[in-house]
């Protein structure tokens, strides 16, 4: 077969960003606006410097791309700015809901934390020079995505909320670190994986058309289980073991092209999942929460479900309008139910925007992972995209009656320093990946270029069957 | 690695298809039913937020929003306190509204009637604030206070029709309530009120006017002299009726005896218009006997016995029982047995025979107009349920009951210069409670204006139907008078 090897210079695309940039600003700041109008009946007073700092941060971020990242996907920054900015808004929109006005309020502290979260994604956008540059810390990645994920049962610093012990407390602040831990964990995970991936998908027997692994490959998988039960038993937090459990069976997934793994991995959880419903109230009553969150008894223990799934309903088709419903009506309407708060008030037309948004970034991080060449790199986009696309679903899934509820922030939008700073971490390292994607090869004479095929699919691993 | 993550990346287009059905389903599929919820609280807030539309009689408003600080905006009050209870209902933040037209009419007076969709939309346009629906009552103000004074402390209600339309003058019911505690924003207070209210012994909250149901007692006897008539076992009120001491009722040992043990007239016979007079209850168990069951219940439904009717509060229904045998068939004639019949039905059955025998359906609703009182709906013109007898079956009865005011147990009831029409009742319930009086009425004889019908709660006199002459015609004959200015 003949191809012809055309001279490809792709264009940066940093053109587009900055509209869609652009655009995603001009509708951060008119919610900001419409909010207050419909709240107050006037213009809030500190627009200009506020909306300026706002615009001044994220276009900050362009620029360090334009510079350090030119090629990156052009549409990942104003989706997180948009969903980011819309975060703010449902924050601040509480805020005056509780007359808690100025630095009293929620939406000042996730102020101050998106922007270290910004200056977190520069530096790493800066630092982080190649993403094959995390493959060497493989194994420090791990155990610091296992201290991060257990450092909530430590006596003293952990900290339980609403049933689950997934939080730490240092001095005045509080912190999720398996929000970070995710991140963690995906670089051990794709470093892990590149190197055995060989071993876990052509060792095997074959049974019923599926080829199985041998009983030693199992280890890898068992102690990802082991992990996520502890987080499930002790923390009794069934959001983040299934995250991390989907996490590490998807990534698997990739790097074997094995369906035996799923098929394990979906029984091993299914048993966990078993044993917890089996052995733990807390898990019981939350499925029976989700059965039916509308019975007398189960909304005199909780009502936040059915809150917040008739917020959504109150709002209907166009919703009430920023700052025209009663989103604060809702426990947690600004951290787990962030979601059904912005439904009701905007409606589903506005629901369905923010989750085609999540889709798109999610679909840019696919992108990002096929395009990429490098099969660490594969790995840790298609894991990052993942992790962000399946914690959306448990929390979303969640508020909206798909699944149980359990305890996840939404990506970007609820608050909370840690999950700001580890979604714009995760962001900043998508960037990265998708810069080496799509910045043209190094120059070469044509002549050898048109010889040899792409360096990095030799090294590839050939299959044997 | 590329084909695996294609496959992954259907997943996770499956996972978020998940989420945009579950947002679907949710904020449009279900948000009518999840809006609808009792217990949401978001509903009960936008109602409240919402002005309600009043309700008026004779141009004063018995139930209004009006605005207050708090973060309700509105209170809803009810400045007569107990005289319209039992119409309004109530409208309480801890509750809902679960009686009278808060209730029945609460799309009206909420603006979410469907009548009103066209002024949702012009209000959507121009901004502005959508309120609900004002509702103008036919009750007439003198006639209630009239009729809720004259009950007095006695268990009972009282109805008032107009006998031509059947728009409702008159509703009491006793005991009432002051709804104004219930819809109070102290919702300690309200809850209090709602528990009091909700276990009250003597059920305050009951409209008993359409939803109590009582033995008719010898009321009943209008309609089985009508059956009579209609049917030709009696050509006129001189017929010749049996009117013996005590009645043999086949098939069972008991008896049908005369309250005084005494025949009705000489030779054990009567006329028909002397035996209404002195409610003769062997006179009319023997045209039972005559008639059957059939003819009876027959004649009961064609005045509304077995109809469900909204006013637009449901009322009871009231019923004459299917396949009565012959002592079944005797007792029921004379508003015994499983006869049963809500103080409304009465009344119908007076205006009915008042209006040459054609019966008017009963509403309550005059008008329905809008925050700027534009009307948007007036009732239409009367509406004919039936008609329940001929015009000489109805003069007839006019002049037997006429009787049964002038010459009869029903002589507490004369108006000076009015030709009154009435028939007294006793309606047996509890052995070891008094019976049940009875009064229904129309006024004038010649060209009615008024239909009532009294029941006062074990305000008789054992064994003695003087008990409805006593206690239940001097209320019928205080509204009368009120509404023609007597």
């Amino acid at each position: 077969m003949t191809t012809t090897v055309e001279p490809l210079t792709p264009r940066t695309r940093r053109g587009a960003e900055l509209l869609l940039l652009l655009l995603a600003i001009a509708i951060v700041l008119l919610a900001w606006v419409t909010t207050d109008l419909n709240r107050n009946g006037t213009v809030p007073g500190n627009i200009i410097p506020v909306a300026g700092g706002f615009t001044a941060l994220v276009l900050s971020v362009h620029l360090v791309l334009r510079w350090k990242a030119a090629y990156a996907d052009p549409v990942l920054l104003p989706i997180t700015t948009v969903l980011n900015g819309l975060g703010l808004v449902m924050i601040h929109r509480l805020d005056l809901a509780r007359g808690q006005l100025g630095s009293e309020g929620d939406a000042y502290r996730q102020i101050i934390w998106t922007t270290l979260a910004v200056v977190l994604a520069v530096a790493v956008l800066f630092v982080l020079r190649d993403h094959r540059l995390l493959r060497r810390y493989t194994y420090v990645t791990m155990v610091v995505g296992f201290v991060l994920l257990l450092l909530p049962l430590v006596p003293g610093i952990g900290r339980t909320i609403n049933g689950s012990q997934i939080w730490i407390s240092v001095g005045p602040l509080n912190f999720q670190p398996g929000e970070l831990a995710k991140i963690a964990l995906a670089i051990f995970f794709a470093g892990y994986l590149v190197q055995t991936r060989d071993v876990l998908s052509l060792a095997g027997k074959k049974v019923l058309g599926f080829t199985f692994p041998r009983g030693r490959d199992l280890g890898p998988i068992l102690v990802a289980w082991v992990l996520a039960l502890l987080v499930l038993v002790f923390q009794k937090d069934l959001g983040s073991a299934l995250l991390f459990f989907g996490l590490f069976v998807a990534m698997l997934y990739v790097a074997t092209e094995r369906v035996s793994w799923i098929a394990i991995g979906l029984l091993l959880f299914g048993a966990a999942v078993a044993f917890a419903l089996s052995a733990f109230t807390h898990f019981q009553k939350r499925v029976d929460l989700w059965l039916d969150p509308f019975s007398q008894d189960n909304l005199e223990r909780s009502n936040q479900l059915a809150n917040g799934l008739w917020g959504m309903a109150s709002g209907g088709l166009t919703g009430t309008g920023l700052g025209a419903g009663r989103p604060y009506l809702t426990s947690f309407a600004e951290s787990d139910f962030i979601f059904p708060s912005l439904g009701e008030e905007l409606g589903l037309f506005g629901s369905v925007a923010i989750i085609v948004l999540y889709l798109i970034f999610c679909e840019r991080g696919i992108r990002t992972a096929l395009g990429v060449r490098d099969g660490f790199g594969k790995l840790l986009a298609i894991g990052i995209s993942f992790s962000v696309a399946f914690q959306l679903f448990i929390v979303i899934g969640g508020v909206t009656r798909v699944i149980p509820l359990t305890g996840l922030t939404t990506p970007f939008m609820s608050l909370g320093g840690s999950s700001l700073l580890a979604n714009w971490v995760i962001m900043a390292l998508l960037l990265r990946i998708s810069d080496q994607a799509r910045r043209p090869m190094p120059e070469m004479p044509v002549g050898v270029a048109a010889a040899e095929p792409a360096p990095a699919e030799v090294t590839q691993v050939v299959r044997l069957t | 690695m590329n084909t695996p993550i294609r496959r992954l990346s259907v997943l996770i287009a499956a996972l978020f298809t998940a989420l945009l059905v579950a947002a679907t389903v949710v904020q449009f599929t279900q948000s009518k039913s999840l809006g609808a919820m009792a217990s949401n609280k978001r509903t009960l807030l936008d109602n409240y937020s919402r002005e309600r539309g009043a309700i008026i009689v004779g141009g004063q408003a018995v139930a209004k929003s009006v605005p207050v600080e708090d973060q309700y905006r509105l209170l809803r009050t009810y400045p007569q306190d107990e005289l319209y209870a039992q119409l309004t209902g109530f409208y309480s933040y801890a509750v809902g509204a679960p009686y009278g037209l808060e209730h029945a009419s609460d799309d009206l007076l909420s603006g979410d009637a469907d009548t009103l969709f066209v002024r949702r939309m012009t209000d959507l346009i121009t901004g502005r604030k959508t309120s609900g629906a004002t509702i103008e009552l036919t009750i007439d103000p003198k006639a209630q206070a009239a009729a809720d004074k004259a009950l007095g402390d006695n268990k009972g209600a009282v109805v008032a029709l107009d006998p031509s339309t059947g728009a409702i003058l008159a509703m009491v019911s006793h005991p009432s309530y002051d709804p104004n505690p219930l819809s109070s924003h102290d919702l300690d207070k309200a809850a209090k009120a709602w528990r009091t209210l909700s276990n009250d012994k003597d059920k305050a909250y009951l409209n008993r006017t359409i939803n109590g149901v009582y033995p008719p007692g010898s009321t009943f006897k209008v309609v089985t002299a009508a059956a009579a008539l209609e049917n030709g076992v009696a050509t006129d009120e001189n017929s010749t009726v049996p009117g013996p001491p005590t009645l043999d009722l086949p098939l069972t040992p008991t008896d049908l005896p005369n309250e005084d043990g005494r025949a009705c007239g000489p030779g054990n016979k009567t006329t028909l218009i002397h035996a209404l007079e002195i409610s003769c209850n062997t006179a009319f168990g023997s045209l039972g006997l005559e008639l059957g069951g059939e003819k009876i219940r027959a004649q009961a439904a064609k005045f509304g016995f077995g109809d469900s009717l909204q006013i637009p509060m449901r009322v009871s229904t009231s019923s004459v029982p299917a396949d009565l045998n012959a002592p079944q068939a005797a007792q029921s004639a004379i508003g015994q047995y499983d006869v049963r019949a809500t103080p409304l039905q009465m009344a119908m059955v007076a205006a009915g025979i008042a209006n040459q025998g054609r019966v008017m359906t009963p509403y309550l609703i005059q008008s329905v107009r809008s925050a700027n009182l534009d009307i948007i709906e007036s009732t239409p013109d009367p509406v004919e349920l039936s008609q329940a007898v001929s015009p000489e079956t109805a003069s007839t009865l006019t002049k037997m009951m006429v009787s049964v005011v002038d010459n009869g147990s029903g002589a507490r009831a004369q108006i000076d210069g009015v030709e009154v029409a009435g028939k007294t009742g006793t309606a047996q319930h509890d052995p070891d409670k008094p019976p049940h009086a009875w009064f229904i009425s129309f006024a004038p004889a010649t060209d009615p204006k008024i239909a009532v019908a009294v029941v006062v709660e074990d305000g008789g006199v054992s064994g003695s139907e003087v008990g409805g002459g006593r206690v239940a015609a001097p209320i019928a004959r205080e509204v009368m008078e009120a509404v023609l200015d007597r």
